[in-house]
C-alpha cells in the first residue's frame, strides 16, 4: 500500500472512533450555529460539538496544511484532499467555523514573527481563542485607508483609542486584530499597523448592532485608552496597509465561497419553492415567467460554480480574482435570495408569530441578511473598481 | 474533471492564435466580403490549415486523422473566433468529422473521412427547417424504393452549405412531423441531379445555403447511421457542434472585449482616457466577469465531450446559451464604448456584432438552450 492510502486508512478508522454520531450526517439539526465557533465565551448546548473540537484541535486538522509546530496537522495537499474527502464521506461537519482560521492565520503564516506564531496559531487551531476584525470605522468605509483610530507609542506599548464599526461577534469574541492609526495621516497608507489586541484589556467594549434582519451579527467596538503591548504589533510599524489587503483577499474569497455554498447545500432551493407556491406542470414551474427567471439564474449558478472549481484548478490566481468572486458571489446571493422570497410570496416576508413556520420566518431574515453581503468586505462598487484597475489596468480618473 | 488544458492543447492553441493573427486578420473577412467571395473562405488557407492538420482532429488515426478530441478542436476555433477567421473547419471538421465517425459504416469512414482529414473534401450538416432551430421538426422526407430511398423537401440556412461537397442531411423515414423517432441521416453528394442550392447572403458575410431536394435519389449505401434512428444519436453530433461553435463564440467575444479596453485606455474626451470614467469602468469590469463565467462553462463542456460525460447535454447546452448572453452583451457594449466610429462600417468591430448574433442562431439560440438545459435538470 502506498504512503497515501495508508494514511487514508489511518484517517478512516480515526474518523471512526473520535467524530461522535451528532456531528455526522444524518443527525438532528438542533445544534445552533454559534456553538462551533469556540473561544473563550463558548456555551455548548450539545457537548459533542466540544468534544468534536477538542479532538480535531488536538490533531490540527481544523488548519490541517499548517505545521506541526504551530499546532497545524503538517498535512500534505494530498494528504488534505484524503481528510477533506473522508470527512465528506461520513457527512461530518466543520468543527470549527472561525474569522482566525480563514482571515488572521494566513497573514500571521506569511507576516507574523516567530513568536507570534507560536503564540495565536496553536489557540487559533485549538478554538481556544475566537477573533474578530477590527477594519471598518465610522468615517472609513470604502476609504479604509482614511481610518482613524490612534495607537500612540508609549515606549514600551502603544495606547490605543478610537472606535470600529461592523466589527463581527465582537461580543462574542476574545481578541481583536485591528488596523490602528500610528503614523501620519497624509500619506494615509503609509501610516497605518496592524495590531492584535486582547479585548479583555481594560478600555475596550462592544455594543451590538441591530440589523434590518432584525439579527446582530455585526457590533461597534469601542477603544478608551487601551494599553497593547508592542509585542503585538504584525509586521513593521506603519506596514499594515500590505497586511490588511491580504487579509481582505483571503475574506472576500471566504465570502464569496460562503454565500455559494449555502446555496448549493440549502433544501430551500429557488426550483423547490417556486414548484411548492406557483404549482407543478409535467415538472416544470407552472409559472413561465418566473420559470424562465430562475432557469436563467440557475445556470448562471452552474458557470460560477465552474469557475469557481477553474480557479482551483489553474492553482488559485491573483488578488483580482477574488474580487470577482466576491462580486459576483454576492450579488448572485442576494438575486437568489430576491427569487426565494419571490417565488413564496406572502410566506417569504413573514416576520414572526405562529403563522408562518420557521423555515419561512428564517428566510424573511436571510433576504434582509443579504444585503449586506455586497457591502461587507468591501462593497461591489469597490470590487468593480479593483477589477477595473488591477485585472484591465484601466487609467484612474 | 479538470478545468485546465494541458500542454499539447495549450500548444495547439498558440499555434492557432499566431496562424490567424498573421494570416487572417479581420481585414481577411472584410476582404472576402468586399469582393463578393462567393466561397466565403478563402482555399489557400483552408490547405494551409489542413496542413496544420486541424480538418483531422477529430478523425481517428486510422482514417488520416489525429483523434486529439474536442478541447483540442475548440480552442483552435476559439482562436479563429478572435479575428472571425471564415474557414470549413466547423461544417466539416467538426459536424462532418464526427457523424462519419460516430455513426458512419466502415465503408463510409473509408471513403469519406480520410478526404475530409485531408481537405479534398468539405461538408456539411443539413437539419433546420424554420427560422429557428428545432431539430424535433422534420417535414423533409425520405421514402424507400427499392435500394434507393428519395427525398424530397427543403433544409434552410445549411451552414458552409454553398461550398460542400457532401451533404449530411436529416430526413424522415417514418412517423409525422414532430415525431422524433423517424429520423434518419443520409449522405448526399451535393453534385447531384434535383439538389438545389441557393446561397444566403447572411449579415455575418459567411457561407450558408437554403438547399431543396425534389426527388433527390441516394442509395441505401448513403443511409449514415440506422433508419429511424431517431433524435438521440443525432444530438451527440449536435452537441459537439455547440460546444465547438460556442468556443468559437467565445473567442470572438475575449477579442471583442479586448479590442475594447484598448480603445478605452487610448480615446481621449474631455483632455483625458474615456477609461478612466467610472461609468465605463464598471460596465467593463461586469463583462470581465460573464466572459469569465463563459470561459468556465465552455471548458467545462468541451472537457465533458473529452470525458465522455453523462451530463454533457447540460454542459453543451449550458455552453452555447451562456455565450450567446455573453456575445449580446460584449458585442452591444463594445459597439457603444466606441462611439461614433462603432458604427461605421470602416472599424472592425461591427463584424463581431454581426457575427455574435448569427453564430448564436446556428444550433439553438440562447432561449433554445435555457428550455432544454431546464428541462433536462427538471425546473
Amino acid at each position: 500500500m502506498s504512503d497515501l492510502e495508508n494514511f487514508r486508512v489511518e484517517v478512516k478508522d480515526w474518523l471512526d472512533k473520535n467524530c461522535p454520531s451528532t456531528m455526522r450526517a444524518g443527525a438532528p439539526a438542533d445544534t445552533p450555529i454559534d456553538e462551533v465557533w469556540g473561544g473563550r465565551k463558548a456555551v455548548y448546548k450539545n457537548p459533542d460539538s466540544k468534544l468534536w473540537l477538542d479532538r480535531m484541535g488536538e490533531k490540527g486538522w481544523t488548519m490541517p496544511t499548517v505545521p506541526k509546530e504551530y499546532g497545524g496537522g503538517g498535512l500534505n495537499k494530498e494528504e488534505v484532499k484524503i481528510l477533506n474527502e473522508e470527512m465528506f464521506a461520513i457527512g461530518a461537519r466543520a468543527p470549527l467555523l472561525s474569522f482566525g482560521i480563514w482571515m488572521l492565520a494566513p497573514v500571521l503564516l506569511e507576516y507574523g514573527n516567530e513568536a507570534q506564531k507560536r503564540e495565536h496559531l496553536p489557540k487559533i487551531i485549538k478554538g481556544e481563542i475566537r477573533w474578530c476584525q477590527g477594519y471598518s470605522e465610522p468615517g472609513s468605509g470604502s476609504d479604509l485607508a482614511s481610518l482613524a483610530t490612534k495607537a500612540k507609542d508609549m515606549g514600551d506599548h502603544f495606547l490605543v483609542n478610537g472606535q470600529k464599526v461592523w466589527t463581527s461577534y465582537a461580543d462574542k469574541a476574545d481578541w481583536i486584530f485591528a488596523l490602528v492609526r500610528t503614523g501620519p495621516k497624509e500619506p494615509k497608507h503609509n501610516g497605518i499597523s496592524f495590531l492584535l489586541i486582547d479585548m479583555e484589556n481594560p478600555g475596550v467594549s462592544t455594543k451590538p448592532i441591530t440589523l434590518i434582519s432584525g439579527k446582530s451579527p455585526f457590533c461597534e467596538t469601542f477603544f478608551d485608552n487601551v494599553e497593547v503591548p508592542k509585542e503585538n504589533l504584525v509586521g513593521e510599524l506603519n506596514a499594515g496597509w500590505t497586511i490588511a489587503k491580504k487579509l481582505l483577499q483571503h475574506e472576500r474569497k471566504f465570502i464569496s465561497n460562503f454565500g455559494l455554498a449555502a446555496g448549493m447545500g440549502s433544501k430551500k432551493d429557488v426550483v423547490s419553492l417556486a414548484k411548492k407556491h406557483f404549482g407543478e406542470d409535467e415538472g416544470k414551474i407552472s409559472n413561465p415567467i418566473f420559470r424562465s427567471k430562475v432557469i436563467d439564474h440557475k445556470m448562471k449558478e452552474h458557470a460560477f460554480g465552474l469557475t469557481l472549481q477553474r480557479a482551483a484548478d489553474e492553482g488559485g490566481k491573483a488578488s483580482a480574482v477574488a474580487s470577482m468572486f466576491k462580486y459576483y458571489g454576492t450579488e448572485h446571493n442576494k438575486r437568489r435570495h430576491e427569487l426565494m422570497v419571490a417565488a413564496s410570496g406572502v410566506n417569504g416576508l413573514a416576520w414572526d408569530g405562529n403563522e408562518f413556520d420557521d423555515s419561512e420566518k428564517n428566510l424573511t431574515r436571510a433576504w434582509l441578511r443579504t444585503k449586506g453581503n455586497s457591502i461587507e468586505g468591501g462593497t461591489s462598487e469597490v470590487q468593480l473598481n479593483v477589477i477595473s484597475k488591477r485585472v484591465l489596468e484601466l487609467p484612474s480618473g | 474533471m479538470k478545468l485546465i488544458l494541458n500542454e499539447e492543447q495549450n500548444y495547439l492553441k498558440e499555434t492557432a492564435l499566431s496562424f490567424v493573427s498573421e494570416k487572417t486578420p479581420v481585414s481577411h473577412l472584410r476582404g472576402l466580403r468586399d469582393s463578393n467571395d462567393q466561397l466565403c473562405w478563402d482555399k489557400e488557407i483552408w490547405s494551409e490549415m489542413v496542413k496544420l492538420g486541424w480538418s483531422g482532429i477529430l478523425i481517428p488515426e486510422e482514417y488520416g486523422g489525429s483523434n486529439f478530441g474536442l478541447t483540442g478542436m475548440s480552442v483552435i476555433l476559439q482562436e479563429c473566433g478572435k479575428t472571425l477567421t471564415p474557414s470549413p473547419l466547423f461544417a466539416s471538421g467538426v459536424l462532418g468529422a464526427t457523424a462519419l465517425t460516430k455513426f458512419g459504416s466502415e465503408e463510409q469512414k473509408q471513403k469519406y473521412l480520410s478526404k475530409i482529414a485531408s481537405g479534398e473534401l468539405t461538408t456539411a450538416l443539413a437539419i433546420d427547417e424554420n427560422s429557428h432551430h428545432n431539430p424535433n421538426i422534420c417535414e423533409l422526407k425520405a421514402i424507400k424504393d427499392g435500394s434507393n430511398y428519395v427525398l424530397n423537401g427543403k433544409k434552410i440556412f445549411v451552414v458552409d452549405g454553398a461550398s460542400a461537397d457532401i451533404i449530411i442531411v436529416v430526413a424522415r423515414t417514418s412517423g409525422e412531423d414532430d415525431d422524433v423517432g423517424g429520423l434518419s441521416m443520409f449522405l448526399v453528394e451535393s453534385d447531384c441531379s434535383n439538389l438545389k442550392k441557393v446561397k444566403l447572403d447572411m449579415a455575418d458575410s459567411r457561407n450558408y445555403a437554403n438547399i431543396t431536394f425534389d426527388n433527390v435519389s441516394v442509395d441505401e449505401s448513403m443511409i449514415l447511421g440506422e433508419i429511424d434512428m431517431g433524435l438521440e444519436p443525432i444530438n451527440e453530433i449536435l452537441d459537439v457542434g455547440r460546444i465547438a461553435l460556442s468556443a468559437e463564440m467565445l473567442g470572438s467575444c475575449e477579442k471583442a472585449f479586448e479590442i475594447t479596453i484598448e480603445y478605452l485606455k487610448e480615446r481621449k474626451q474631455f483632455g483625458v482616457p474615456i477609461g478612466s470614467f467610472q461609468a465605463l469602468q464598471h460596465r467593463a469590469a461586469e463583462m470581465f466577469c460573464e466572459i469569465e463565467l463563459t470561459k468556465s462553462a465552455v471548458m467545462a463542456a468541451m472537457q465533458g465531450a473529452e470525458e465522455n460525460s453523462n451530463d454533457l447535454q447540460r454542459l453543451s447546452s449550458l455552453a452555447k446559451s451562456i455565450v450567446g448572453e455573453t456575445s449580446h452583451l460584449v458585442s452591444n457594449e463594445a459597439v457603444q464604448m466606441h462611439g461614433g466610429i462603432g458604427v461605421t462600417d470602416e472599424y472592425d468591430i461591427g463584424f463581431y456584432l454581426k457575427r455574435a448574433r448569427v453564430a448564436e442562431t446556428i444550433l439553438g439560440n440562447s432561449t433554445f438552450h435555457q428550455e432544454r438545459y431546464a428541462n433536462l435538470t427538471g425546473f
